[in-house]
């Protein structure tokens, strides 16, 4: 009997603290979610019970964000930016990596390490060079500075995720291939690429999302509205004066989070091995 | 009989050939990554250095050399200091929470428990969702007179509506709400690296522990923490280095203030050469993330590199 009542009481602990991480972590975009829902006149009253519907719950501030703002601008930005991006990244990475796995000896891994080490320079170190350079290229306040600029540190992280998949996909595949009569070039086009293609998807996933994750360029970069990409727009230009927008504010957050949240989660796994790979044998 | 001879030859001749252009086009398929880099973050980075002991603001683009003036007026700031010290604070305290908060969830979700799919795809949320839409949420959580956090407080009788705090308008407390949003930001991230970390710990191991008489604390930080060590250092040099040269929190949740209480480097930076357009100053001020980057990253390197699991 005492153990049962011990057993109970262990399951409802384990179970208590699994619930509390779960709030902790999801209750602001619950908070967005039901923000985004309110009526202004519920959302601004300090009596009423925060947390659920006091007024019916309405889509006026939905409707408000694709109609009297900019937002679907800055979604058309986000995905052109995206694109773009993602384009530049495979066409520089997939060969950058495949070049770093097949690469023997401590050249290699030197230049995997640098490579990777780039990564980890941070925007804020280079963002005011950067804008010169910007500036110099003519693409002052346009979205086509960040098609320039997101791949510095997508490349690097791309390449060294993309270098871990290619080290554990066996030579032996291209070599046969090679002895079959394909040149070398041929072997990576014809069997390297079409073997790590669950890779390259993981790549094109992540590279999109860091590209919408991103605010620091996108922030030194581009001051008008309507070339502002989706993170942007809504955490800056939602407010006027000195009135937050809140609902339009939570409205957008939330639509620009989702999809996100669900690539992230789709290939997280794939992501931890990937820049965790050099740390573990 | 030539037909036989040949098979044996052929594949020989072509595989030195081979050999030969391995070389070449490993280096053309390199090119254009390293090209990129060299160009956008090499060049830029240079240019920073220079930035930094010029006189350069963008009324007066001229490249005069002015030796290492512009350190020395910085470091003379006191505004620069409260800077540097809140860089570290912010730092340390939020990668600290984040792993305490991160072991804790890791060790909950190691046990196998029905949802914990969803439970995973719910707790990852903060790290997945881009940072300054969190932070917006977050921002409105603490409004001053709308804060739900007060409004709990007060509904469960902690405070009173005339002691409600206000958050970010207090400088300890809006120190505080930055380093709390960070470590939320990447407690996850911290969740998920430790879990990687303990799955590829082999079984074999712990059992061969548990059976010498290890309990639960001894295989947690005697066998197990020492071998996931390795893979926990590269989490947190992502973390360190992420945290340290941020903005983005510190922008939009505080700006800075109140009165310059939650001003961090990569801001600060930002603020003067971006804003107030003092190039030269703003450049100086970014490069003191530099020793802090360089060392946090040779010493993890280094760490990692004698590990050796």
């Amino acid at each position: 009997m005492r153990r049962v009542i011990a057993n109970t009481f262990r399951e409802v602990s384990f179970f208590g603290a699994v619930g509390l991480f779960v709030v902790l972590t999801a209750f602001p975009f619950y908070w967005m979610l039901i923000t985004s829902l309110k009526s202004n006149s519920d959302l601004y009253n300090v009596t009423n019970i925060p947390f659920w519907f006091n007024d019916p719950p309405t889509l006026e501030h939905f409707r408000y964000l694709f109609e009297q703002t900019l937002f679907v601008h800055w979604l058309w930005n986000s995905l052109i930016i995206g694109v773009c991006v993602v384009a530049i990244t495979v066409v520089a990475a997939v060969p950058a990596g495949y070049s770093l796995a097949r690469m023997t000896g401590r050249k290699g891994e030197a230049l995997g390490i640098g490579i990777f080490l780039t990564y980890l320079v941070p925007p804020t170190l280079l963002f005011l060079p950067l804008s010169r350079i910007v500036a110099d290229l003519g693409l002052q306040n346009s979205m086509w500075s960040l098609v320039l600029v997101y791949p510095t540190f997508t490349i690097p992280f791309c390449s060294w995720l993309l270098m871990g998949f290619f080290k554990a996909m066996p030579p032996e595949i291209e070599e046969a291939a090679i002895v079959d009569g394909c040149s070398l070039f041929g072997a990576f086009v014809k069997m390297a690429i079409p073997l790590s293609l669950p890779a390259i998807l993981t790549v094109v996933i992540f590279t999109f999302t860091l590209t919408l994750q991103e605010f620091v360029y996108a922030l030194t970069f581009i001051s008008s509205s309507a070339q502002k990409p989706i993170t942007l727009g809504v955490a800056t230009d939602l407010v006027r004066g000195d009135i937050f927008f809140w609902g339009e504010i939570m409205a957008g957050a939330l639509l620009a989070s989702i999809p996100v949240a669900i690539a992230y989660n789709l290939f997280l796994d794939r992501f931890i091995s990937g820049i965790t790979g050099g740390a573990v044998k | 009989m030539v037909t036989i001879v040949e098979p044996i030859a052929k594949p020989a001749s072509r595989f030195r050939f081979v050999l030969d252009r391995r070389e070449v086009l490993g280096s053309l398929f390199l090119a254009p990554a390293i090209l990129y880099v060299l160009l956008l973050v090499g060049l830029p980075f240079l240019l920073a250095v220079y930035y930094s002991v010029s006189a350069y603001t963008i009324y007066d683009p001229s490249w005069r050399f002015v030796g290492l003036a512009n350190f020395e007026q910085i470091v003379r700031n006191p505004v620069f200091l409260e800077t540097l010290g809140n860089t570290f604070l912010f730092t340390f305290g939020s990668q600290f929470l984040g792993l305490v908060l991160g072991k804790f969830g890791a060790l909950l979700l190691l046990r196998p428990f029905p949802g914990r799919k969803l439970v995973r795809a719910l707790i990852i949320l903060p790290w997945a969702v881009p940072i300054a839409l969190a932070t917006v949420a977050w921002e409105w959580m603490f409004d001053s007179l709308y804060s739900v956090v007060n409004w709990t407080m007060i509904a469960l009788g902690i405070i009173t509506r005339a002691e409600a705090p206000n958050w970010l308008g207090n400088p300890h407390l809006a120190m505080l709400c930055v380093i709390v949003v960070n470590a939320w930001r990447f407690f996850p991230f911290a969740i998920v690296v430790f879990l990687a970390g303990i799955t590829s710990v082999p079984q074999d191991i712990i059992d061969a522990a548990t059976v010498d008489g290890a309990g639960f604390w001894r295989r947690n930080y005697q066998i197990i923490l020492p071998l996931i060590l390795p893979i926990v250092a590269v989490g947190l040099i992502f973390g360190i280095v992420f945290t340290f040269t941020d903005l983005s929190i510190v922008f939009l949740l505080t700006n800075g203030g109140p009165i310059n209480a939650t001003s961090v480097l990569g801001f600060e930076g930002f603020q003067v050469g971006i804003v107030s357009g003092d190039v030269s100053h703003g450049a100086a001020i970014s490069l003191f993330m530099l020793p802090v980057l360089f060392f946090v990253v040779i010493a993890m390197l280094r760490f990692i590199r004698q590990r050796e699991i």
